[in-house]
């Protein structure tokens, strides 16, 4: 069975120029980068490179761009620098919304003296910027929001929070993992001083990320030891996937307004259609500005994992924010926080695009889910009622 | 992804006995929107009223959810009511060829909707637990303790004696209680040391000559009832390797493997067995 995959936000293919691009790195070209012989320094070229198409397309400077193994890593470096550049600050200001990569490490600083905020959302997943201006104080150290949320594509305000946090003095860092290649982003004329991506959301490999730091920012390194990075993440560089994820880069910006038509228009005809055809179906955070790629919608009285399995059974690839996926007992953290009602939050489903994604795959869903929902509600003890009318 | 049984698969996908019976002559309903899961069971006897001649369901919730609903319908036509609440939650999950820990409780729920349609059909007293929302609250329904998932401790003792759980962990696999705010897992941990330590009473007697047999069934029963409880408790086990004479063997598992503290545990241990069986006993501990 070929699969439909729209699961793009957990994460994605390697697109086949990203490997060809990598694949000498490892058999032929498995140089040191740090060596001083030719044979590291024609890779310590092409890391340079690929710095280069990094920075190029978050419009920084090569400079600012640190290779980590990962986005957790990035966000943990991030916050944890701040709060060792700035020793007698003790708040942390973040959402409750965040990927556990932030919150996790956020609650934990609680134990450890620190006092953290977490802002709320409104029923569309948006920040209220006034509870944001009365939290922020000259104790606040760092402020991480998330660029766009990876269960319901909403955007946070980054700019606008970035602007705000200056004002008090703190450090503002953006987890950004789901938003890069998505959406335009230029750090030369924005305010965030740490950003955070990882590769293998935008079509490079699993085990590479970067941590995007704004020249002048104080910095102390999560990792230490060697000089690599200019001694800002010690450890012999991932060459090959540096190396993919500097191509990966670059094939992000071609593809970036692809992403703004099409896959957003596949995006939106699915989920219109999905709207028109299953009753008591909803959008979760539908009312706010979205990425172009995600879709989360609820579907009142069935269950989340159910829908998967069976749509698995149809080759279809989702995700969902049900407890029963994860194993925990409660559904998604974000849905919760969110305010959305339990009837919803267990039967929510997600789908995510990429530029992948064809017009046909999209023409599969519409046609297999509608039934699978159907069947589902068949099998309810609620809204049996209802769904007479 | 689950690694669910192709059994569990098969009842997932082609579920049996679906629906409601207009005529039911018992209906069992628990769970709700608000837990993630709710079964509703629905029963139809003979003119006798004595044997199920009908059972259906309707389930809201995961594969598991509605593969055990589907397996427990199966199971229990054609028995007595008195036969069908012998069916135990790992009945349900054997039926299905096993299913993960962590779903463990969709087999409970069905052994209590089971429970929940046949106390309500004979108008007794209705074992509640708590969750859903339309329970009669009986006499033996106790006090809430998981207040997230409305969880008494007359529930969770059952479900923790009938399927020998030791850790609070297990308990959240089974039930869900601990499972949201995990407020109440030290409450757990006390009702799985109070079910265990219950059982030890019985087992406490000393009798005044002790035969080699007897004395070794002794050392076994103060193990199993009185000791391992207690390491179970704090995540750890031990087991019993050999007896020769008064040395007795054992062999720390778990938590308490490699532990620092195992050598206070094999002393507590060996004290357990010097005052409930007999003073000469020597514990060792041994690697197996």
């Amino acid at each position: 069975m070929k699969e439909i995959y729209l699961d793009n936000n957990a994460t994605t293919k390697v697109d086949e120029a990203v490997f060809e691009e990598m694949r000498p790195y490892y058999c032929e070209l498995y140089g040191n980068p740090s060596s001083m012989h030719f044979f590291g320094g024609q890779v310590q070229k092409k890391v340079d490179e690929a710095r280069n198409r990094v920075a190029a397309l978050l419009g920084a400077e090569p400079s600012e761009i640190i290779f980590t193994a990962c986005g957790t890593e990035s966000d943990n470096s991030a916050i944890r620098s701040a709060l060792e550049a700035f020793p007698d600050r003790r708040h942390v200001i973040t959402t409750r919304v965040e990927h556990p990569a932030v919150l996790t490490l956020c609650r934990s600083l609680t134990k450890k003296g620190y006092r953290v905020t977490e802002l709320g959302v409104d029923g569309a997943g948006r920040l209220d910027l006034e509870e944001l201006k009365r939290a922020l104080d000259d104790d606040t150290a760092i402020v991480s929001v998330m660029w766009a949320n990876n269960e319901t594509g909403v955007l946070f305000p980054i700019e606008e929070i970035a602007a705000l946090v200056k004002e008090r003095g703190a450090l503002f860092h953006t987890d950004a993992v789901q938003a890069v290649g998505k959406i335009p982003i230029n750090m030369a004329a924005s305010g965030v001083d740490m950003l955070s991506l990882s590769g293998h959301k935008l079509h490079a490999p699993k085990g590479i990320g970067i941590l995007y730091l704004r020249k002048g920012t104080p910095f102390r390194p999560f990792l230490v030891g060697g000089h690599q990075e200019r001694s800002r993440r010690a450890g012999t560089e991932n060459t090959a996937a540096i190396i993919a994820l500097g191509k990966a880069c670059q094939l992000a910006g071609e593809w970036l307004e692809d992403e703004n038509s099409r896959v957003l228009a596949m995006r939106d005809r699915l989920e219109r259609e999905l709207l028109t055809i299953i009753p008591y179906a909803r959008i979760n955070g539908g009312g706010a500005e979205r990425l172009p790629n995600t879709l989360s919608i609820a579907f009142e009285f069935v269950e989340g994992e159910a829908i998967l399995l069976l749509l698995s059974e149809k080759g279809i690839c989702a995700s969902s924010g049900s407890a029963c996926t994860s194993g925990s007992l409660e559904p998604s953290h974000v849905l919760r926080a969110m305010g959305v009602p339990f009837t919803c939050a267990h039967g929510s489903i997600r789908f995510s695009l990429s530029r992948f994604t064809t017009d046909e795959e999209i023409d599969v869903v519409i046609r297999e889910l509608p039934p699978i929902i159907l069947r589902l509600r068949q099998i309810s003890p609620f809204g049996q009622e209802l769904l007479k009318k | 992804m689950w690694d669910y049984t192709d059994k569990v698969k098969e009842h997932f996908l082609n579920p049996r006995n679906v629906g409601a019976i207009a005529d039911a002559d018992a209906v069992g309903e628990v769970g709700s929107l608000a837990c993630g899961d709710a079964l509703k069971l629905f029963i139809k006897l003979d003119d006798a009223k004595e044997r199920i001649v009908e059972a259906t369901f309707q389930t809201f919730g995961c594969g598991s959810a509605i593969a055990s609903s589907s397996a427990l319908t199966e199971m229990i036509k054609g028995k007595t009511l008195d036969e069908a609440l012998e069916v135990t939650n790992k009945e349900i999950a054997d039926f299905l060829g096993g299913l993960p820990e962590e779903k463990m409780h969709c087999s409970v729920m069905g052994q209590e909707a089971l429970e929940v349609a046949i106390a309500k059909y004979r108008g007794g007293p209705v074992p509640t637990h708590g969750h859903g929302h339309d329970h009669v609250h009986g006499e033996q329904e106790g006090e809430v303790v998981c207040k997230c998932f409305g969880l008494t401790d007359g529930f969770l003792k059952k479900v923790i004696e009938q399927n020998r759980l030791h850790t609070a962990e297990q308990v959240t696999h089974f039930t869900k209680a601990g499972g949201a705010c995990g407020g109440c897992i030290p409450k757990i941990k006390e009702i799985i040391a109070e079910v265990f330590g219950e059982k030890a009473v019985v087992a406490t007697k000393k009798p005044e000559k002790l035969t080699n047999l007897r004395k070794m069934q002794l050392i076994q029963e103060v193990l199993e009832n009185e000791v391992r409880p207690q390491l179970w408790a704090d995540g750890g086990d031990l087991e019993l390797v050999d007896i020769a004479g008064s040395v007795v063997q054992i062999a720390f598992r778990k938590a308490c493997a490699g532990c620092h503290s195992s050598g206070h545990t094999a002393k507590f241990v060996e004290q357990k067995l010097r005052d409930m069986v007999s003073s000469d006993i020597v514990v060792e501990e041994v690697e197996g």
